[in-house]
């Protein structure tokens, strides 16, 4: 894909498969972790009208062989497209040489549209096998009509039909064949898929499709999308996400400055939005600078000086309040355990506010053209933005498509496409299409940044010092809260709701005698910013405290951190997982512990200053579990206490891996992830915002900070799972617990200062 | 008006000398490949040669490329340009890719320099160039290889 096709033609003799009426509702029951498929398909209805189950066309094969696989999630550097067509095509028996891709726009007929949560390749399995084994099932049924042969005696492989010497091609098929049939719902969902055993692409080595274009400077994303007659928006963002409203504007500074146009006062009706402007030029630099030059004048809202010390403060006194917050985990009578304890610990653990910063910054670009509005942007949740855009603009989610690009960039930013909405409002105002560009320090200011956590801990021990049980409060703000409520999960209890993806990790696989957690939302945090998902989102600082704290208790109780790990990871119980996603359940992870301890010589001799830390993970959610376990070598400077990451294993077992050479990628860049929120990224809330916001204060990873990385997967043919983000979990509780090992001082905040 | 060569054509642009470059080549003469990411010359995504060296087209002003050579990711025609080019097919390297022209600019600019770089060179010459994708590795891999020519 170079840019994306806008539009499509499918010719008279073009082979449609997958047009299922109701194939996406069937899918999407996998894709809402915790939700049934009626309830999905209640979410779905009550969502828009939109989103009624409109055929959907996930491939087409033309008369020349050529399959073009349509790929309607979002590629932000997983190669997802690449993955996704190899499932396609191992069930159709494609020459992998003659197949495509193109990322679709935001049309209803692909059904629910959402890039995320390491759903993709898990949510989209099963789909994309049952179509292409479809597909299959009618090229083999007219090919065999076509050789004179029984269906029973063919097979489909590199891009024919063959049945003993005989052999036709898909091209042949498609272009003589009757190849007419649909398949009811039913019969997709009955289809029957290939064993793993005679997989030809799926797990074999490839290369991805959209790495030459990214190689070569012809990939276009958002950022490099025109229109003619196009003009520029340069944001003003107010000083508090909510409540700042706009006194008076003074451009007179910007009215010399050659191409300026105005200042565009916005007023949003869904409040995605609250107190902006935009200044318009016919040219970027012009925009740059008669934004620093136009003065605008703002009441701001309540929560402009609230500072990331208010807000770990109240995330602190909430979880201390036992009556706070939705239990996520009540097994066993944690109360009884702890009055009935020889001894107690408790520890709190924070992690501080994180930024997304893509590398490509937000922007948009809207045009509005017979009452429609055509947006480009790269985006991760079509379907999430388009009821909030068509509220905003009181329009029909008909009278919208959002255009995909390549995503310079996503880790859960381009979730919300918020930006989107300023663009449009813009561009009908000014009757011309409107790119609007944020400068690094406004999209840092306008990100959703992952919320600043507290974790408190109590742990409760018998008079034999045995782990008797623990109690988590997790407090934060809430991603979903803000932006998707709809997701929010029930209290096991019955009593409260809790974003479940902003305390997924706290249910993790140990057995404990009594264990309960508490889901805690940090309402200052909330009110302050827009709390976002950020790559692993509430795994990620969840299993910072998790993890570092089992490393307290494996001290506390003299055990060595792998062997007391190993022994509450006996799959009994809840934990002994079930089919399709979690056969086999904790004795997995151990599988991955054992492996990882065993690849990096845990327990060897370290000269002083230096230490090995491990700790595990299930990747993004119980439902969904990514088994990985990693270990980090770690060397703490005496003098300087600097720590540096001599390396770093981790073994993952992500059932069958499609691709990979991507999915290593994913590893590998999730890891360095992991150990960048660990060591060198964090920012702070000061005057109700993001204090650092570009890169001479907000220092990610850079090249001189890698480790070496030894990631190996677990050979496996189960379901596969998501691998995106759940690599980047573990890392940081393994250098935490590394800095503990090389120097006995425990690390309880994120980032990590000695 | 300034003039100046682009990719091996004299070109003009019409915007006012401090403009930065970046902008000029990618709204003004169309090529989108040289990306905007920091605007402080902190992250490399926008690097360009000028006159064979890699500079940070956010911060370089229009006027001074006035009577000189640019080169950007659409015009790397050097052999180790290609070299790179090629290599970071080899090693799968781009996640997202937004980053990559200018990583690629960045390291044809050291090998221009330093045809056999080891790990201290390339992280010196790499740093500033901010992969939030983090592909170090295979971006190390691939300068490597290049450096090879071609060899793994």
């Amino acid at each position: 894909m170079v840019m994306p096709q806008h539009t499509q033609s499918i010719s008279r003799r073009t082979f449609l498969a997958g047009t299922v009426g109701t194939g996406l509702v069937m899918s999407l029951g996998t894709v809402l972790p915790g939700c049934s498929r009626e309830e999905a398909a209640s979410d779905i209805a009550a969502g828009g009208a939109s989103k009624i189950f409109s055929p959907a066309v996930w491939f087409e094969i033309g008369s020349d062989g050529h399959v073009l696989v349509n790929i309607a999630k979002a590629e932000m550097g997983q190669h997802v497209g690449t993955a996704l067509a190899r499932i396609v095509a191992d069930e159709l028996g494609a020459d992998w040489g003659k197949v495509s891709i193109r990322h679709v726009d935001s049309d209803p007929k692909w059904g629910y549209m959402v890039t995320g949560g390491s759903w993709s390749l898990w949510t989209s399995f099963t789909m994309l096998s049952q179509a292409g084994a479809a597909g299959r099932t009618v090229l083999v049924d007219a090919g065999a009509k076509l050789l004179g042969v029984e269906p029973s005696a063919c097979n489909a492989t590199g891009g024919e039909v063959v049945a003993g010497d005989k052999r036709i091609s898909f091209a042949d098929i498609v272009a003589k064949g009757d190849i007419s049939r649909t398949f009811s719902a039913e019969e997709l969902a009955a289809m029957p898929v290939k064993p793993a055993a005679e997989r030809q692409l799926i797990g074999k080595a490839t290369r991805a499709l959209d790495i030459p274009a990214k190689s070569n400077g012809t990939a276009l994303y958002g950022l490099d999308a025109e229109l003619p007659g196009m003009v520029y928006a340069h944001p003003m963002i107010p000083p508090t996400r909510y409540g700042s409203t706009i006194r008076s504007i003074d451009d007179t500074a910007a009215k010399d400055i050659p191409g300026y146009v105005q200042t565009l006062a916005l007023n949003d009706p869904s409040n995605v939005i609250q107190g902006w402007a935009v200044v318009v030029a016919e040219n970027f630099p012009s925009a740059m600078k008669a934004a620093a030059a136009v003065k605008v004048d703002w009441e701001a809202g309540p929560t402009a000086g609230v500072s990331e010390a208010d807000i770990l403060a109240e995330g602190a006194k909430l979880a201390a309040d036992p009556a706070s917050g939705a239990l996520v985990v009540n097994d066993g009578d944690v109360a009884a355990a702890r009055a009935s304890a020889a001894k107690n610990h408790t520890a709190t653990y924070t992690t501080s506010t994180a930024l997304h910063f893509t590398l490509e910054p937000q922007n948009a670009l809207v045009e509005y053209v017979d009452g429609v509005f055509h947006i480009h942007a790269g985006n991760q949740w079509q379907s999430l933005i388009l009821p909030a855009l068509a509220q905003a603009l009181a329009v029909p989610e008909t009278n919208i498509v959002i255009h995909q690009y390549y995503l310079g960039g996503g880790f859960g930013r381009r979730l919300f496409g918020d930006q989107m909405i300023p663009a449009a409002l813009a561009a009908r105002e000014l009757g011309r299409p409107v790119k609007l560009v944020f400068e690094r320090e406004d999209d840092s200011r306008f990100d959703c940044a992952r919320s600043a956590s507290v974790a408190r801990f109590d742990a409760s021990f018998d008079d034999k010092g045995a782990l008797t049980g623990i109690e988590h409060a997790a407090a934060a703000g809430w991603p979903t809260l803000a932006m998707a409520s709809g997701f929010l999960a029930d209290g096991v209890d019955g009593n409260g709701k809790f974003d479940p993806f902003a305390v997924s990790g706290a249910d993790h696989w140990y057995t404990l005698p009594n264990h309960r957690v508490r889901a805690i939302n940090n309402d200052l945090a909330q009110r302050t910013f827009l709390p976002g998902w950020l790559r692993a989102v509430g795994s990620g600082w969840i299993g910072w405290g998790v993890e570092c704290f089992m490393d307290e208790l494996a001290a506390m109780t003299g055990e060595d951190p792998v062997a007391f790990r190993l022994a509450r990871l006996d799959a009994a119980g809840k934990n002994a997982g079930s089919a399709p996603n979690a056969v086999g359940g904790a004795a997995r992870l151990a599988a991955a512990l054992r492996d990882v301890a065993e690849r990096s010589g845990w327990g060897k001799e370290l000269p002083d200053g230096e230490g090995m830390g491990v700790a595990v993970s299930h990747g993004q959610e119980r439902g969904m579990p990514t088994w990985t376990a990693c270990v980090a070598h770690v060397a703490v400077d005496a003098a300087s206490k600097k720590v540096t990451v001599k390396k770093i294993w981790q073994t993952i077992d992500c059932g069958t891996v499609v691709h990979p050479d991507g999915a290593m990628a994913q590893a590998e860049g999730a890891t360095l992830w992991g150990l960048s929120l660990a060591l060198h990224e964090g920012t702070a809330i000061a005057d109700g915002q993001v204090k650092d916001r570009n890169l001479n204060t907000y220092t990610p990873l850079r090249m001189a900070d890698v480790p070496e990385l030894d990631i190996r997967f677990m050979p496996s043919t189960e379901f596969p799972v998501g691998m995106g983000e759940p690599p980047l979990i573990a890392v940081p509780p393994a250098v935490g617990n590394a800095v503990f090992a090389a120097t006995g001082k425990r690390i309880r905040d994120l980032p990590i200062r000695l | 008006m300034i003039q100046f060569n682009l990719n091996g054509q004299t070109v003009t642009s019409e915007s006012p000398p401090d403009t930065p470059l970046l902008w000029v080549i990618r709204d003004e003469l169309k090529l989108k490949g040289t990306k905007f990411g920091c605007g402080i010359a902190q992250c490399g995504a926008c690097t360009v040669h000028l006159d064979g060296t890699a500079v940070r087209s956010c911060v370089t002003l229009l006027a001074v490329a006035e009577g000189r050579s640019i080169t950007t990711i659409e015009g790397l025609e050097s052999p180790e340009g290609k070299a790179l080019q090629s290599a970071w097919v080899e090693e799968q390297v781009p996640q997202c890719g937004y980053c990559q022209s200018g990583q690629i600019m960045q390291a044809a600019s050291l090998l221009a320099s330093t045809p056999n770089p080891g790990d201290r060179e390339i992280n010196a010459a790499m740093n500033g160039n901010l992969c939030r994708c983090m592909a170090y590795p295979r971006i190390r891999k691939a300068i490597k290889r290049a450096a090879a020519g071609g060899e793994a």
